[in-house]
């Protein structure tokens, strides 16, 4: 066999087990999350099919496909139906560039399905094709509510988008690489990045939770106040395929974010004086660090009503844009007048934008109306969308 | 743009900390749930169910003497009594007459216990059997076998019984011992 097929044969492979991987995991991911929940709501949660509730993923999934798939007569049915698998294949796609270990730590073969240089900015891109799944599903659904719920969906995601590409700018800065290992090993030498870039970090965590469509970001859902948005009208395994790729794309996000900001698939270096070999046991690190984010979209989701519109819009263009753009300007001043006094000047920077902005968060709102919303926020509390 | 009143308190990062810590919390307190059909549900002394047609205590006569106040009474129609001459010899119930026919319909009450007010001589009862689901409409007209005193569980439940050959098993327990007009009487069976 030819080298290249020999290449193409194990990435292949490997593509598979990742779908494979990540499949699983969405599906008691799902579990998981309802008896979260509900624990967090001191009731029991599913425990019906199965020992402890265990098929209960089987049980959905056979559910789903078994379902009638009722759509609308004036559906454009090609993209309606490709509409969902877009969402999916690039929230599965994303995934593939998480590095899961060091090169050829996977039996001599490498820990990951594709390596870019560029990989940070592929993975923004690819995330971003995940809103012609929504959006076109919305458009294709040949009803009035799922196109409105799209296009609102669809500003949502690219708001949250822009403050998601410009919080890792200055981590890019430090780094100098876009690459997902390098990164890692970056991180491995001069300390997490959560160190340095914890202002960055919280902007980051905020728009991937809005980015991946969860609460308090879950408007285009909305099931309350929209009849569920964009997919209003589909139903069975077309439904379940675009709630497959939020939770896929959660997945993907933690990924992320241990990979960027919690040293990926290395474990703490100060646990090295315990057990000596320890911070190098790549997949454990990696899955225990997107283990710990995926509580944390749980546990917020638990606990955190869901944003207004025009808060979400708000908090977005007024508030994660500039900070991103300051977080920004902060590292390149670092870089450009400080970078000989060591990189604990930058964490207490970071730190005490961070600090900064925690205390300001309640009156920031306030700060950025307009002299006329001030003047007459105190007189009517409902007034239409674009009023000043 | 949409506006919160000034004095109204806006989410800051302090109350969200603190509403993550309840959430937290609650993760570790034992849950309220109570796994009905394999942990029996507890019923209050004034929980309404099935109804009971009641017998007189020592003589074992039915109270119900076919006036059919109860059906008249019943907001939902649900319930059908045919009255017939008491033999003098081997009388039914105590009166002139006695109920040669009374259904009530499960799918169309409505447990209001109105019927039980109507009764002049307190021979209908609701009582604590609640789980009467079954397949078929007619199973869900009960008649008087199924309703006079002694008939435990439900129509499904006693099929079920009698398919398993256990005895009839019912999902609830009422601590507090059943309501006055069931309680205290040894009835013939």
């Amino acid at each position: 066999m030819p080298d290249w097929l020999v290449q193409l044969l194990i990435t292949l492979l490997k593509g598979v087990l990742v779908a494979f991987a990540l499949l699983t995991t969405f599906a008691y991911m799902t579990l998981i999350e309802r008896r979260l929940l509900a624990r967090m709501q001191i009731r029991l949660g599913p425990n019906r099919v199965g020992p402890m509730g265990l098929l209960q993923p089987l049980a959905d999934a056979i559910k789903s496909i078994f379902k009638e798939d009722v759509s609308v007569t004036l559906a454009d049915k090609l993209v309606y139906t490709l509409a969902p698998i877009v969402a999916i294949g690039m929230a599965l796609t994303a995934f593939g560039g998480i590095p899961a270990g060091p090169a050829g730590s996977l039996f001599g073969a490498d820990p990951w399905v594709y390596n870019l240089d560029a990989g940070l900015l592929a993975l923004l891109a690819i995330t971003s094709m995940g809103v012609y799944g929504i959006f076109l599903g919305g458009w294709a659904s040949g009803s009035k509510y799922p196109i409105l719920g799209g296009l609102r969906s669809s500003a949502q995601m690219i708001s949250y988008e822009l403050g998601m590409g410009l919080s890792v700018l200055g981590l890019l800065m430090l780094v100098g690489s876009t690459n997902f290992v390098r990164i890692v090993e970056w991180q491995a030498v001069s300390g997490w990045l959560i160190l340095f870039q914890s202002l960055g970090f919280a902007l980051f965590l905020i728009s991937s939770f809005a980015e991946t469509n969860r609460t308090p970001f879950d408007l285009p859902e909305a099931e309350q106040e929209i009849v569920a948005g964009y997919l209003t009208e589909y139903s069975a395994i077309k439904w379940a395929l675009f709630q497959m790729a939020e939770y896929v794309n959660m997945i993907t996000a933690s990924a992320v974010m241990s990979t960027l900001f919690f040293g990926g698939y290395r474990g703490p270096v100060f646990l090295e004086g315990l057990i000596p070999g320890i911070s190098g046991w790549p997949i454990i690190w990696l899955v225990l660090k997107i283990a710990f984010f995926l509580f944390m979209f749980i546990w917020v989701r638990a606990t955190l009503p869901r944003l207004r519109y025009d808060q979400l819009m708000r908090f977005g263009w007024k508030l994660l844009l500039p900070v991103a753009l300051a977080n920004t300007l902060l590292t390149a001043a670092y870089l450009a007048f400080a970078r000989g006094t060591g990189l604990w000047l930058l964490s207490l920077l970071s730190l005490g934008g961070l600090v900064l902005l925690l205390v300001m968060s309640d009156r920031v709102r306030v700060l950025w109306n307009t002299p006329t919303q001030r003047r007459e926020s105190g007189a009517a509390p409902v007034r239409p969308v674009g009023g000043d | 743009m949409f506006h919160t009143h000034p004095k109204e308190k806006h989410m800051g990062v302090l109350e969200i900390a603190k509403g993550m810590g309840v959430t937290l919390g609650k993760l570790f307190q034992k849950p309220v749930t109570v796994s009905y059909p394999e942990q029996r549900a507890t019923i209050q002394p004034r929980f309404r169910g099935r109804h009971v047609l009641t017998r007189h205590p020592g003589t074992g006569l039915e109270k119900c003497i076919g006036c059919s106040l109860c059906a008249a009474v019943c907001p939902a129609y649900a319930i059908y009594v045919e009255a017939a001459e008491n033999d003098p010899q081997n009388p039914t119930s105590p009166g002139e007459r006695y109920a040669k026919v009374y259904e009530i319909n499960m799918l169309r009450c409505i447990f209001c216990g109105l019927c039980e007010e109507a009764c002049p001589t307190g021979a209908v009862v609701l009582g604590n059997e609640f789980e009467m689901a079954d397949y078929r409409y007619r199973d869900l007209v009960y008649g008087k076998e199924d309703m006079l005193v002694g008939v435990e569980g439900s129509l499904p439940q006693r099929r079920e019984a009698a398919r398993t050959g256990k005895p009839v098993r019912l999902g609830f327990q009422v601590p507090q011992g059943p309501r006055k007009e069931l309680e205290g009487v040894e009835y013939p069976r």
